[in-house]
């Protein structure tokens, strides 16, 4: 517990001091959403009945963006090696990585999404289920992407294909995620679309990690 | 598990798939043969669709294969994962180009159906949508494979991939289920195959068959060759090359 601790309260240090490099992929996000309006239409009517699809979708997005340095500099700089030779489990060190780098992406998105989402005449009464969804959903979003970016690591252009082997695995999320938050416009229960998040949240949780794990060896074969 | 050992080893697997690739390549043949000569003429037209319905016989079998061969990528990807057989991982890469091939066939065939019937090349419908995003899996299992200069390590990080995939297929597959039965349902499910006739059933069963004689011949095929160029520097490789000169 202590070795968590410590290692999370390392990768947080640092990600506060590179908060520069921390906040492009959410001006990413803003930038995104904004140009929907311009690319398809100012009109009210449209813009509500999208703001959920684009608002996740630019939540992938932007989850995506920021994947790629999760543990490039650690490798280039030899301290992954260190780390994964660290006695006790290693997904104790992917599990730290992954909350951190939640801590760093996704609570912000949460709070950036309702904001944008009024910029989309997203009716106020609904945002509930649209924060619900971010606080599931984003832990995942942050694992499968730490999947990608463990694959890819060894690999010069590791960004964006890391971005094609993870987004089909995106879709459920994305599919339960806006058929809540559609469910919560339309006044409808939303509590059945919340528990398959959460159980994705929970199997990801379980079993992502060793799979990062295998794909981190891979790279010092 | 050291009968597995030497007969997943690659000179071994080279010998023995030798015969089993020829058979299954005449058998694929005749199958086919048979199976497009029935189903594309013999059997009956269909009282809705006419003849349209007979792209069924290439479309079923390559849909039902790009469902397999994923399954059988995920077999090889835990073999290679765990007892690091080098036939296995050769295999990963192989399945992979196959299936992308037999994934895209089913879309295209599909796509093609449904111009006359739907009225429109594509509809979001839940089996569509999953076959595509299958594609999709199966570019991304391609990409990751030829990405690394080492072909073991490409591999590995494939079967990685695969193994994940196969965990989240079911997912996908019901999430879009879901998606597409709140949205629309009639419109895709009044046109759904009422049961099929035996006259149309029995070729396409023949089909079936052909497609997957037809799909480990090849991959039997593409496996050894690889195997050959992987090995290169080994001595068996050299003794077995001067042998099939001699025979030549």
């Amino acid at each position: 517990m202590q070795l968590f601790y410590a290692m999370l309260s390392r990768d947080l240090t640092l990600a506060v001091r590179r908060r520069r490099e921390l906040a492009n992929p959410l001006v990413f996000f803003v930038i995104i959403v904004s140009l929907f309006p311009l690319g398809v239409s100012p009109d009210h009517a449209v813009l509500r009945q999208m703001a959920p699809g684009v608002i996740w979708v630019t939540a992938l997005l932007a989850t995506l963006m920021s994947m790629d340095n999760m543990f490039r500099s650690d490798y280039e700089d030899g301290s992954l090696e260190q780390l994964l030779l660290l006695p006790g489990p290693k997904v104790l060190f992917v599990w730290t990585r992954i909350a951190a780098h939640w801590a760093s992406i996704g609570l912000p998105l949460m709070i950036l999404a309702p904001l944008m989402s009024l910029l989309l005449h997203f009716p106020a009464y609904a945002l509930d289920s649209l924060i619900i969804t971010l606080l599931i959903s984003t832990p995942v979003l942050s694992l499968l992407g730490a999947l990608g970016a463990a694959l890819t690591l060894s690999l010069k252009s590791g960004g964006i294909l890391s971005s094609l082997l993870i987004l089909p695995f995106y879709i459920p999320l994305l599919i339960f995620s806006t058929m809540a938050i559609n469910a919560c416009v339309n006044h409808m229960p939303a509590a059945g679309f919340y528990a398959l998040l959460g159980a994705l949240l929970i199997i990801s949780v379980m079993l992502v990690p060793f799979a990062v794990v295998a794909a981190l060896k891979i790279s010092y074969h | 598990m050291q009968f597995i050992h030497k007969y997943a080893s690659p000179r071994y697997f080279y010998q023995w798939a030798e015969p089993w690739q020829r058979r299954l390549a005449m058998i694929s043949v005749f199958l086919f043969a048979v199976g497009l000569y029935w189903g594309l003429v013999l059997a009956p037209p269909d009282y809705q669709q006419g003849d349209s319905y007979r792209i069924m016989f290439i479309h079923v079998p390559a849909a039902w294969m790009s469902m397999l061969v994923y399954m059988l990528m995920a077999f090889a990807g835990v073999a290679a994962l765990v007892w690091r057989i080098k036939v296995a991982e050769v295999m990963i890469g192989q399945c992979a180009v196959i299936g992308a091939s037999f994934t895209a066939l089913a879309l295209v065939t599909g796509m093609l159906w449904g111009k006359p019937m739907w009225g429109a090349y594509w509809v979001w419908d839940a089996r569509l949508t999953s076959e595509l995003v299958l594609l999709f899996l199966y570019i991304g299992v391609l990409a990751l494979h030829s990405a690394f200069e080492e072909p073991r390590n490409g591999a590995r990080a494939a079967a990685i991939l695969t193994l994940v995939g196969v965990v989240n297929i079911p997912i996908i597959h019901y999430s879009v289920e879901w998606w597409n039965t709140l949205h629309q349902g009639p419109t895709v499910t009044k046109f759904d195959s009422p049961s099929a006739h035996i006259s149309m059933l029995m070729p396409l069963f023949v089909m079936v068959l052909a497609f997957k004689a037809y799909f480990f011949a090849l991959l039997f095929m593409r496996v050894r060759s690889e195997v050959l160029a992987r090995e290169k520097r080994a001595a068996w490789v050299r003794e077995q090359l001067k042998r099939e000169e001699e025979m030549v």
